[in-house]
């Protein structure tokens, strides 16, 4: 396949959605109207200086923007290579990136005038973000979660109840996030009149892509700014995990035109890339999901396959259409990290940093001896630490005992 | 050109009665039962049939559809045993017309046109695919007209007059009027505004309009007869065939039962007798 470069790799996506042959709207046509409402609704949002500025405002005294770059001394002095830096989502309130996306669609639900909103959660940090806006504006909240993960992620389901929140288990399916995001469908599907769907990565169908980008780009946008005083220049090296790929997206995004800088995303390869696997951009082939044509996880009959991965907020098995269109003209570079590597990561930035990374940013940990061994000691390698590791201590202990 | 579809509806009307569509899903439980089941439906009062293509997400049906196709993907299910199962109904069906519902993904990946074509030679009418809305027509939509099917479009309460035409543009065959906002198997529709809806659609299209989801039973379907010029019973047959089934399995009362509420819905609607047509 030939894919033509563009002038510019910001400029996406078109006004139907697509990125390259990736996005699009392929939902039912009890949706369709909806999709188009939220599209010009957020159109105009984004041009509205008012709303922007009132979401700064949040994002400084709500979330504590701008979370800090922090060089990581002890890792770099372990890998021997490149500086290391650490994009320390974990510090917003409510402990990842996630909030930053649900702070901007749950103010333009209000400015929708709807008053139920309703979330998937694979880890439950979306889910914990989106229970903890709709505490604080007094929306309804209802919060989709598959039984497996229910399981595996308890402290989160004690929060969003304690928060306030419905959490609804999925025993439909894989019973992860893929079957969450279905029964949040279903219920959208079902009460179109009153109810926000607030997507928690950068999946679904058009303009769901685009806005949740656009709302996470405020980490690229942030450490562009901190590495310029940090050491006057941009860094060489980003690395984010891809459960979805929000978190990644919003790293990436404000450098995808500055070409000295490689980009890096790291998939869940589970129990290995020959095993179950959650590496869709690796491990599989493009196809229709959720909305949206990307990579995904599929049989030869084009049925979606389960995804395995040890966090439960990468265990998805699609990705981000844009990520699709950016693997695809190569400008973002996928690897994958299995669960053992992801767990080793957790572990070693635990002890030599003190910072108990999310099993999720643990991927993006784990391809630093590649990424930043090696490399000259002024490389500039940025990590996304995308959430803090609190709700995976359970997981990690059970794994660690041999009971993966 | 006139298809199995336009025929149907047009004989259909000359009886002054609207017509049964069925809803099953291929390959539930099994290939075997569910090819007896469709060649059984016609004589037990089906006038048009719609075969369920299984697919792992789907993102509009409720508890009984989605259970369906995963009895039938377990069963080992897939596009090319249902496009065979077509092939084994046209045996000694040329009347009856036969639509292929589901998602895209399954087609997408068998191949757009090679999809269309083996759907062709196998004698499938028409296609519903729930996940296409207009915005995506190039996809698969054009291309099925240009091979000669009926592509039918699902219009819905939240379709609004402004966009009807565009959801009529590239719709033949009949349109497919969902009677609530919600997932297949859940409401029962309000014949009222299932009535003003069918109404307002015809003001903007010539094509028969069918009506579904929520008819769960010949009195149900009566009333909703009388307003429409199709009803489509789904989730309702699947039920019937779940009870059946013994361990996951088809048993031999499997295909009379689903058969025996078809003639019961099909005397509803045949009791809905038209004052008159338009
Ligand atoms: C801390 C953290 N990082 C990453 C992810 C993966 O999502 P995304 O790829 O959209 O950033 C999650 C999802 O739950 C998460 O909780």
């Amino acid at each position: 396949m030939t894919v033509q470069r563009p002038n510019s790799f910001r400029t996406g996506p078109d006004e139907r959605g697509h990125f390259g042959i990736y996005g699009g709207r392929f939902v039912a046509e009890t949706l369709m109207p909806l999709v188009l409402d939220l599209e010009k609704a957020y159109n105009e949002a984004k041009a509205d200086a008012a709303f922007q500025r009132e979401m700064e405002s949040y994002q400084a005294h709500y979330i504590g923007r701008p979370s800090s770059l922090y060089f990581a001394e002890r890792l770099t002095a372990h890998f021997g290579g490149a500086k290391i830096y650490l994009k320390r989502e974990d510090l917003n309130h409510t402990g990842a990136h996630k909030v930053n996306n649900v702070l901007g669609q749950i103010m333009l639900a209000m400015r929708m005038g709807k008053k139920r909103i309703i979330a998937e959660t694979g880890a439950g940090m979306h889910g914990v973000a989106t229970a903890t806006l709709c505490a604080k504006f007094g929306l309804q909240c209802i919060v989709y979660m598959g039984a497996v993960d229910i399981e595996r992620q308890r402290p989160n389901v004690l929060r969003m109840r304690m928060l306030g929140a419905e959490v609804r288990p999925v025993t439909s399916g894989a019973n992860t996030l893929k079957d969450a995001v279905n029964e949040a469908l279903r219920d959208w599907v079902t009460n179109v009149a009153d109810t926000f769907y607030c997507i928690g990565t950068v999946v679904g169908p058009h303009p769901y892509p685009a806005m949740v980008r656009d709302f996470q780009s405020v980490i690229g946008r942030e450490t562009r700014a901190q590495m310029q005083d940090a050491e006057g220049r941009l860094p060489d090296s980003l690395v984010a995990c891809i459960g979805g790929g929000s978190n990644a997206m919003g790293l990436f995004h404000p450098f995808l035109d500055d070409p000295s800088v490689a980009i890096y995303g790291v998939e869940a390869a589970g129990h290995g890339l020959d095993k179950k696997h959650a590496a869709s951009v690796t491990g599989g082939r493009a196809g229709v999901l959720h909305g949206n044509r990307t990579y995904l996880l599929m049989n030869d009959d084009g049925q979606i396959e389960e995804a395995h991965s040890i966090s439960a907020g990468l265990d998805y098995p699609g990705i981000g259409p844009e990520h699709a269109w950016l693997h695809d003209i190569g400008r973002v570079k996928f690897l994958s990290a299995t669960d053992d590597e992801a767990v080793a990561a957790l572990q070693l930035c635990s002890r030599l940093e003190g910072i108990i990374p999310a099993l999720e940013s643990a991927h993006a940990l784990a391809r630093l001896p590649e990424v930043a061994g090696g490399k000259p000691k002024d490389h500039l390698v940025v990590v996304n630490l995308s959430g803090r590791g609190d709700k995976d201590l359970d997981s990690v202990a059970k794994y660690l005992e041999g009971g993966r | 050109m006139t298809t199995r579809i336009d025929k149907r509806f047009a004989d259909v009307k000359k009886e002054s009665r609207a017509a049964l569509v069925t809803f099953t899903m291929a390959g539930d439980p099994d290939y075997a039962t569910s090819v007896a089941l469709i060649k059984a439906l016609p004589k037990a009062g089906a006038d048009v049939i719609e075969l369920g293509m299984p697919f792992t997400d789907p993102m509009a049906d409720g508890p009984s559809i989605q259970a369906a196709g995963l009895r039938a993907l377990t069963g080992g299910q897939d596009m090319k045993k249902t496009l065979a199962m077509v092939r084994e109904f046209r045996k000694d069906n040329n009347e009856t017309p036969l639509v292929l519902m589901g998602y895209y993904n399954p087609i997408y990946i068998y191949g757009v046109d090679r999809f269309l074509a083996d759907a062709k030679a196998a004698g499938v009418d028409g296609l519903i695919i729930v996940d296409l809305p207009p915005e995506e027509d190039e996809e698969l939509c054009l291309p099925a007209l240009k091979a000669g099917l009926n592509f039918i479009r699902l219009a819905t309460p939240t379709t609004d007059d402004k966009r009807l035409p565009a959801v009529l543009a590239n719709t033949s065959g009949f349109v497919y009027y969902v009677s609530i906002t919600g997932i297949t198997g859940s409401a029962v529709p309000d014949s009222v505004k299932v009535g003003n809806a069918v109404g307002r659609i015809k003001r903007h299209t010539k094509l028969p309009v069918a009506v579904g989801f929520g008819v769960k039973s010949a009195a149900t379907a009566k009333t909703i007869a009388e307003g429409a010029d199709g009803v489509v019973v789904g989730s309702a047959l699947i039920d019937v065939l779940r009870s059946t089934l013994k361990d996951g399995k088809a048993t031999p009362q499997t295909v009379n039962a689903v058969a025996a509420v078809v003639s019961d819905i099909a005397g509803g609607v045949r009791a809905a007798r038209k004052v008159a047509a338009e």
